[in-house]
């Protein structure tokens, strides 16, 4: 009978082992990679004997979507025939399911040695001061323009370097039907509405809504930045210290109204809630849609899509109620990050350099053409950019520009882009998106803990 | 043996079972009951009490979302309950090709939630797709099934329902099936036509598989969230938010205090309904 209940514990034990171990699995998900560490430098060593130095293999996270990952693949494969770095590419989906995968990595200690990543509001949430290297006093971030700078530095430190170019919130046209119609680019929005109802008129969409893929429906309050800050140049700081509101500030609030007027008059395509981002770009392309607020680097896309049509669209920034107020509202691009924790600094850093470095950026800019000017100094926008950049150049030679509210305050509430399209498919009115705005910003920066909310 | 020994050991045996129960139930539980009040990163958390639910019921969408939710629950759960009795009693009759048609009224179950939401929303397009230019085939002019915002809702649902109606017409099957056909003898002695036997037999006897039906479909609407997150995310705006896709942006946009919260109410808003429903329904069924 003893002997029973000794097998019994034995068993129980036994059953508490494996489950043990069965938990125990769930932190050893480094073990991949110290292996391949531990392989890596086996593999170094024997290497010694045949290769001068040995090779070493960084793992680099970045998006799928656009064509940043060929350039960032056309660049690797040089740098390592140059500095012996090989890249291993860790691939993440791109918009908020992203978002929370570098979160989640982040927290959990898993993060590859670069990352290529937002800058701006987006930068602030994954907590770069414990996360990735200080950058500031790197010789290569010398060369990186100021603009770009502050929007990857926190507490006074820089942490990314540039990827790409920048780009601009506008509003992108096709000039084939302009000259067709005989239209000149629009000062103002009541200029702007004139040309629509021109172009209405002659049986095409004016503006063109994409509203299937949410996220490009916030680009009249986004893009309409510029204006706003032209009109109260504090806006920024008293929005992120809870003094300022959409609703209440007429200039914000005119934002709103613009997103609300092209459906009001009836300017849009027929099935815009339907419309994908892809079609939209080709209704643009075609001509059979004139206007469409977008992002600058949308231009890719269109390269790619209908190459041959590229430089039929031209960029103009979206108007002001006034013809003095007439300028950009600019994205910067996203940013390069070292992994604070990797085992691989200095090689990191190497190939950072390497990639800023204008060999880097040449061979970079020659699979992927600029949405707008560069944020490097010393690389000139080359000769044969899309016809849209060079009418963006003007605006920056004149100092007509704006960096993006997301980039200037750590504010932006989550839900705009369902509320742009509530008002822009007049399910709710300007003023009640505003105030509705008001109340997610509310929400976000609570949830940030930001003093004064 | 001492006497002691007897009394534990055989608890000894749930021990195994006991720590899978604790860990993937009762400690995720309890832990979610205790983050909901707090704001958490997944590094690091703060208490903040009840500020999440007040938060969360200020939530501007809430009350659209709790709208909804009861509309996709009463509207997928009642036609699954219509719908599958009338499948179910037609397919355990005397019909032709019968195993053939049970199977295609269950195919669609087995398909992937998201395929289904992806195909339909795509066939559900104002003017390309497939059901607006059969209709314009008749001349008839279709709506705009997912954008306009009085039809969003229902559209979804009707797609719920094709999508779930298999798993209801199995229980009904399986139900009238094991009424023994001695009433349907007695009711053809009486001279009872088979619209008799269909309302005096079939329906009052198959109560306990419609409860079933009832109760697994009203609690699939209230928490449902795949169906709609792959057709409208909610939108356009958001005239189609259902509680489950309102907690989800919360998460999405790194609010994981406000979503746990969101799942605390959502958890006890679905018991506050099941339970009292499921108590009246088994009160009111009929022993055969």
């Amino acid at each position: 009978m003893k002997r029973t209940t000794g097998q019994t514990l034995a068993f129980v034990t036994s059953v508490m082992m494996i489950l043990l171990l069965l938990a125990g699995c769930g932190s050893s998900n480094n073990t991949p990679s110290a292996t391949k560490n531990n392989t890596g430098a086996a593999n170094g060593k024997t290497d010694t004997t045949s290769e001068p130095a040995a090779k070493t293999t960084l793992t680099l996270m970045v998006g799928n979507s656009g064509t940043t990952l060929e350039a960032l693949k056309a660049v690797a494969t040089e740098a390592e025939k140059k500095l012996n770095i090989a890249i291993e590419y860790d691939i993440k989906p791109d918009g908020t399911e992203g978002d929370n995968l570098v979160k989640t990595r982040l927290a959990t200690g898993d993060m590859s040695d670069l990352l290529v990543y937002n800058t701006g509001s987006l930068l602030k949430a994954v907590n770069p001061v414990d996360n990735f290297l200080d950058l500031t006093n790197e010789s290569f971030m010398a060369d990186v323009l100021d603009s770009f700078k502050t929007v990857v530095t926190v507490d006074g430190k820089v942490y990314g370097a540039p990827v790409g170019s920048s780009s601009a919130g506008a509003i992108l046209y096709n000039k084939k039907v302009y000259g067709e119609l005989g239209l000149t680019v629009p000062q103002t929005w009541t200029e702007f509405m004139a040309n629509n109802e021109k172009i209405k008129a002659a049986g095409k969409t004016a503006v063109i809504a994409s509203y299937k893929d949410t996220w490009t429906s916030q680009l009249f309050v986004l893009g309409d930045y510029y204006n706003l800050q032209a009109q109260v140049p504090n806006f920024a700081d008293d929005y992120t210290n809870n003094k300022a509101k959409y609703a209440t500030t007429p200039a914000a609030l005119r934002s709103f109204e613009k997103t609300e007027e092209p459906f009001k008059a009836g300017y849009m395509n027929k099935d815009f809630l339907a419309t994908t981002y892809d079609v939209a770009l080709k209704m643009l392309a075609d001509g059979t849609g004139v206007h469409y607020p977008m992002l600058t680097s949308a231009l890719d896309s269109i390269l790619q899509n209908s190459p041959d049509k590229i430089n039929d669209i031209g960029v103009f920034p979206i108007p002001s109620d006034s013809a003095d107020v007439n300028g950009l509202t600019v994205w910067m691009p996203s940013g390069l990050y070292i992994n604070k924790n990797s085992k691989k600094v200095e090689a990191a850093k190497k190939f950072a350099e390497y990639f800023v470095s204008k060999e880097g950026q040449d061979i970079f800019a020659s699979k992927v053409k600029a949405a707008g000017p560069n944020v490097i100094k010393g690389i000139e926008l080359p000769d044969d950019a899309y016809e849209g950049v060079k009418e963006m150049q003007k605006y920056f030679d004149e100092g007509k520009t704006a960096p993006a509210l997301e980039f200037v305050s750590p504010v932006k509430g989550p839900n705009l882009e369902n509320l742009t399209v509530a008002v822009g498919s007049g399910i709710t009115s300007a003023q009640k998106g505003a105030e509705d705005y008001d109340k997610d910003v509310l929400k976000q920066a609570q949830q940030l803990n930001l003093p004064g909310w | 043996m001492t006497k002691l020994t007897i009394r534990t050991y055989s608890y000894l045996f749930l021990i195994p079972a006991f720590l899978i129960y604790f860990v993937f139930y009762l400690l995720p539980t309890v832990l979610s009951l205790f983050f909901s009040m707090t704001r958490w990163t997944l590094t690091d958390w703060n208490y903040i009490g009840f500020d999440n639910y007040v938060t969360f019921f200020s939530e501007t969408a809430l009350s659209i979302g709790f709208r909804n939710t009861l509309i996709y629950a009463v509207v997928t759960c009642g036609l699954k309950v219509i719908l599958g009795l009338l499948l179910g009693a037609f397919l355990t009759s005397t019909v032709l090709f019968k195993n053939y048609l049970r199977s295609v009224i269950f195919f669609p179950t087995l398909l992937s939630t998201i395929a289904v939401g992806i195909a339909f929303s795509i066939m559900m397009h104002p003017s390309q797709g497939l059901i607006n230019t059969s209709l314009a085939v008749f001349g008839i002019d279709g709506p705009d099934w997912l954008g306009n915002t009085k039809i969003a809702l229902l559209s979804v649902a009707l797609v719920d329902v094709w999508k779930g109606i298999g798993v209801a017409t199995v229980i009904y099957i399986a139900g009238i099936s094991a009424i023994p056909g001695e009433y349907y003898e007695a009711l053809k002695i009486d001279g009872g036509s088979s619209m008799n036997a269909f309302r005096y037999i079939t329906v009052p006897l198959s109560r306990p598989a419609m409860n079933s039906v009832i109760i697994l479909s009203f609690i699939g609407g209230l928490r449902s969230f795949d169906l709609i997150w792959a057709m409208t995310k909610g939108g356009p705006g958001f005239t189609t938010d259902l509680i489950a896709s309102i907690i989800y942006k919360q998460y999405q946009a790194g609010f994981y205090g406000l979503a746990t919260a969101g799942n605390v109410i959502l958890f006890v808003g679905v018991s506050l309904l099941a339970f009292p429903l499921y108590k009246y329904l088994t009160k009111s069924e009929v022993h055969l």
